[in-house]
């Protein structure tokens, strides 16, 4: 009996090929926290791989399984920040130099950076949160001239986990570039605080919230990118609109079980938005209400 | 310079306060500077001042064993530190230490409390704007219950 194949709908063909991942040489490995790893990665094909800030990739190790993670950087090779919490993210964080991955991507939306031009920029991260704002924020500092002043606040649970301390530091101490008759403005302010801390830590105490009543913003100027916990997320924007920053100049970050990537079996699904396709960087006017929302 | 009372006219804390109150206030103040690591109070100690921090930082920690000193918050700029000198039994439950030069107003508890006690509407007016950082810093306590750093990905 000869069968007729049913004609493939575009929903369907379409996902072949961006359901392959395609693989990756882990060259260089980096210990952040206890916890936490960065992986450099270069394609084995040799062929360019072009993703933005915010956006991310579904890491594959194979014979485990596939989850998604943010980039962490974008200078000559993808970077990735992988917090081990579960198989698969802990079966990534296990990889050595010349381990290959799996990588489908790059998915999702950016930090509206060009939108940002001319504006103030806060970046408010919580924990591994500030690994999707890395990016955006060596972007920002590469492109200073064309932006305002920046801030980023960031959080951690304790003075070991905060992520990227060197580089922070680094961005705290040689990032002044405008002196004016008030003295020196600095491209990237930082203020870094922990939940709780030893004798030894001189850096401030609370959550990253209370930090935002005193920052020096100016908020008619300011844009802000906020990546976290959700419930940091909420306090951070309620905080922000406090202050009077318009809701429309907050961008937030939003996270779920990703699985395809590409908007097909919404396990993602936050009410009418699936993440992975319209996310995860969204306007906060767009998700607000969702975020509010206990039955979602 | 600024006198004290106009010091206290900027800060948000003190702010619709009547100016004879203000001068009260102020009255009670006087201005106080601590080096780097040195102790503004200690727990069990007399909470017979309360501060207004100008300048720098101010850890408040306990002591926990067997980890040690905790620190549990930070107040800087701005922030009044010191509720204790408000309910018997008037002691500091948390020890206080400079993080840096720290410059501050410190004001005599003995003496307020003796003005709230004799004029109900100024003590109303204080506790409300007490009460508020009390509030606050309850929230940022809360928030910081829920560890939610503990599964994020």
């Amino acid at each position: 009996m000869q069968t007729t194949p049913e004609t493939p709908t575009s929903a369907v063909s379409r996902p072949t090929s961006e359901l392959t991942p395609r693989l990756f040489r882990v060259v260089k490995r980096r210990r952040e926290t206890a916890d936490t790893v960065t992986l450099e990665l270069e394609p084995l094909d040799g062929k360019p791989f072009r993703i933005r800030p915010g956006q991310f990739n579904m890491l594959y190790a194979f014979g485990v399984g596939e989850i998604p993670v943010s980039v962490s950087g974008i200078e000559g090779r993808l970077v990735h920040t992988v917090r081990a919490v579960g198989a698969v993210s802990t079966a990534i964080c296990e990889q050595k130099v010349g381990a290959v991955l799996g990588v489908r991507g790059p998915y999702g939306t950016a930090w509206p950076l060009e939108q940002a031009l001319g504006s103030d920029l806060l970046f408010i991260a919580g924990g591994i949160g500030l690994a999707p704002l890395r990016p955006a924020i060596v972007h920002f500092l590469a492109n200073h001239e064309r932006y305002g002043s920046g801030v980023l606040l960031c959080g951690s649970r304790t003075p070991g986990e905060i992520l990227f301390e060197r580089e922070v530091e680094r961005w705290a101490e040689h990032s002044s570039f405008d002196v004016d008759l008030s003295g020196v403005r600095h491209a990237l302010t930082t203020y870094r605080t922990v939940d709780v801390a030893g004798p030894s830590w001189r850096g401030m105490v609370g959550p990253v919230p209370q930090m935002i009543p005193k920052a020096h913003l100016e908020m008619r100027s300011t844009v802000a990118f906020i990546c976290g916990p959700e419930i940091l997320i909420h306090f951070a924007a309620e905080a922000l609109l406090t202050r009077g920053l318009p809701p429309r100049s907050i961008y937030v970050s939003l996270e779920r079980n990703m699985r395809c990537g590409i908007g097909l079996c919404g396990h993602c699904q936050l009410g009418p938005t699936i993440i992975c396709r319209d996310g995860p960087v969204y306007a906060y006017p767009d998700v607000e209400h969702l975020l509010e929302a206990r039955e979602l | 310079m600024q006198t004290i009372d106009e010091v206290l006219e900027e800060i948000p804390f003190f702010g619709g306060l009547k100016h004879e109150d203000l001068e009260l206030i102020a009255g009670c103040g006087s201005n106080v500077h601590f080096e780097d690591g040195e102790t503004l109070f200690r727990e069990g100690g007399p909470a017979d001042t309360f501060l207004l921090i100008r300048h720098g930082s101010v850890s408040l920690s306990c002591y926990a064993p067997p980890k040690g000193s905790v620190i549990l918050d930070t107040v800087g700029p701005g922030d009044i530190l010191g509720w204790s000198w408000l309910f018997p039994p008037h002691r500091w439950h948390f020890d206080a230490k400079a993080v840096g030069v720290v410059r501050a107003t410190q004001f005599d508890a003995v003496c307020l409390r003796t003005k709230i006690e004799q004029d109900p509407r100024f003590g109303y007016e204080l506790m409300r704007r007490f009460t508020q950082v009390l509030l606050q810093r309850l929230q940022w306590t809360r928030m910081r219950l829920i560890d939610m750093y503990a599964d994020h990905t």
